[in-house]
């Protein structure tokens, strides 16, 4: 029997015996950034299809939280980093094969337009909402006339940002877990779920919250399905990512995944919502509260599961 | 030019001199190291073996530190060196997680800290701090592309190999085995 034993000299705080160099921001961020684009890609979609009256919540109301959640997240963000008063050299250039460099420029895109949209639909909240100055009143009248291209621009964006949340760990080769093309669509699959399941919780109209739980059983298959996916692709590739998906199949993070993520965030809520198009009395809030539960357990277990994957060496 | 690094593991007895001369050299800041010492033990008694290994930074040709830097700090220097300019670096993490040698660290300061093949000393053309201090003369400096260089000489009479090429990453510290 051959055994091996590695003894290293260094102890590297936040490197050493696990990378510990991302905590709880990083996954935070991930899921209201999903969150955000997921409505956004909602909103901007029914205007395109020119349904704005049939999905009131998902057009008018979910929109004026989205730029609360992208604030908190930029928060997040910049708590993340450890040489915070150099975060705008983000700007100052634009690196193609970072996926980084993408998010943060994304980011600069996305948050304007996001106020945009939510000042356009203030009014939904506060009735009495006066701009006062005369400029801002010629703007929102020049955006108003604007709104399918605005709806064009905010849904590519919100898209990219979606996918991006996936790929910022996909492009790690370093860590074999988050080294998997699937990320990306899965973190943007996700990401629309989490924004169909928070348009269900604020929408007071029954024909709206059917559809959205209809859209959402598609993306919760769709998700199911890339996970079953990117663990055969794990399991058929080499053996740092068998390692790294043992994690999950036996290791560490095999309880809070399958019971958090697969159990509690996808299957209970797409079986509820099976329910009520079944007309069965499902009160809507379960659901759509465990979508958004498995969301945000997702992304923090992928991103702690992945700093424990490594190459073995 | 090629700057690169070959280590003898036969010679090596892994006194760590090598990790003392490059905190001081460097003012690495205190339970930190840019380099280390690692010992592989393989078998079973009786019949064992150890290989022991001075690892650093690998200069990687193609690094994916470099690749996942948003603002340019981690950036190639001379001779293909892999540095990282404090004042551009916003400590985001992302070298860090890149690295499958897990060869960076956040320095107390900040920013992002790891082995510059001690560049500061090459330019005045002296060896690296670790190589100068060496007891056993383990390890070789130089220019790949220099067919005279100590580490190209080595590099040609000695059987080596690299860690993890498979990685990708084209490191550019040498193992003599």
């Amino acid at each position: 029997m051959k055994e091996e034993l590695i003894i290293s000299g260094r102890m590297n705080p936040k490197i050493d015996p696990v990378l510990n160099i991302w905590h709880w921001q990083i996954p935070l961020y991930l899921f209201l950034g999903g969150l955000a684009a997921g409505i956004l890609f909602f909103s901007a979609l029914y205007i395109i299809l020119g349904k704005e009256d049939k999905f009131p919540t998902a057009v008018k109301k979910a929109p004026l939280i989205v730029p609360v959640l992208l604030v908190i997240g930029l928060l997040s963000l910049l708590l993340d980093l450890n040489h915070k008063p150099y975060f705008w050299q983000l700007y100052t250039t634009i690196k193609f094969q970072s996926p980084m460099s993408w998010g943060a420029w994304t980011l600069m895109a996305i948050t304007p337009v996001s106020f945009v949209w939510a000042a356009l639909n203030i009014k939904e909240i506060f009735p009495k909402w006066d701009w006062k100055y005369p400029f801002i009143k010629d703007f929102e009248a020049w955006c108003r006339k604007q709104m399918v291209p605005w709806a064009w621009v905010t849904i590519v964006l919100a898209v990219i940002l979606g996918v991006y949340t996936g790929i910022l760990f996909s492009a790690f080769n370093a860590r074999p877990l988050w080294n998997t093309s699937i990320l990306g669509p899965l973190f943007l699959a996700s990401g629309l779920s989490t924004g169909a399941a928070a348009i269900m919780l604020m929408s007071k109209n029954k024909e709206e919250r059917m559809t959205f739980a209809r859209i959402d059983i598609l993306l919760i298959v769709i998700e199911l399905f890339l996970i079953i996916h990117m663990f055969m692709g794990f399991m058929a590739s080499t053996e740092v990512q068998i390692e790294s998906a043992r994690l999950f199949l036996g290791g560490k993070y095999t309880a809070p995944f399958w019971i958090f993520v697969v159990g509690m965030g996808l299957i209970v809520p797409v079986i509820l919502e099976i329910l009520e198009l079944a007309r069965k009395k499902v009160p809507i809030i379960v659901p759509a509260s465990l979508v958004l539960f498995g969301g945000i357990m997702m992304r923090f277990i992928i991103a702690y599961a992945g700093q424990a994957s490594r190459w073995l060496y | 030019m090629r700057y690169a690094m070959a280590v003898d593991t036969k010679k090596c007895v892994g006194c760590s001199d090598c990790v003392v001369a490059c905190q001081t050299e460097n003012h690495v800041p205190i339970g930190y190291c840019r380099d280390w010492v690692v010992e592989v033990m393989d078998g079973t008694y009786p019949q064992l073996e150890i290989e022991i290994r001075s690892e650093r930074c690998n200069h990687c040709a193609n690094a994916p530190c470099v690749r996942c830097c948003p603002t340019g700090a981690s950036h190639f220097s001379d001779g293909g060196i892999v540095l990282v300019k404090p004042t551009k670096c916003i400590g985001c993490g992302a070298c860090i997680a890149s690295c499958p040698y897990d060869a960076r660290y956040p320095h107390p300061e900040g920013h992002v800290d790891k082995c510059t093949f001690c560049l500061h000393r090459v330019k005045k053309g002296l060896q690296p701090a670790c190589v100068a201090v060496c007891p056993t003369k383990c390890m070789y400096f130089g220019d790949l592309d220099d067919p005279k260089s100590d580490v190209s000489v080595v590099l040609k009479k000695r059987k080596w190999k690299t860690l993890i090429p498979e990685a990708g990453t084209q490191p550019q510290l040498y193992f003599l085995i």
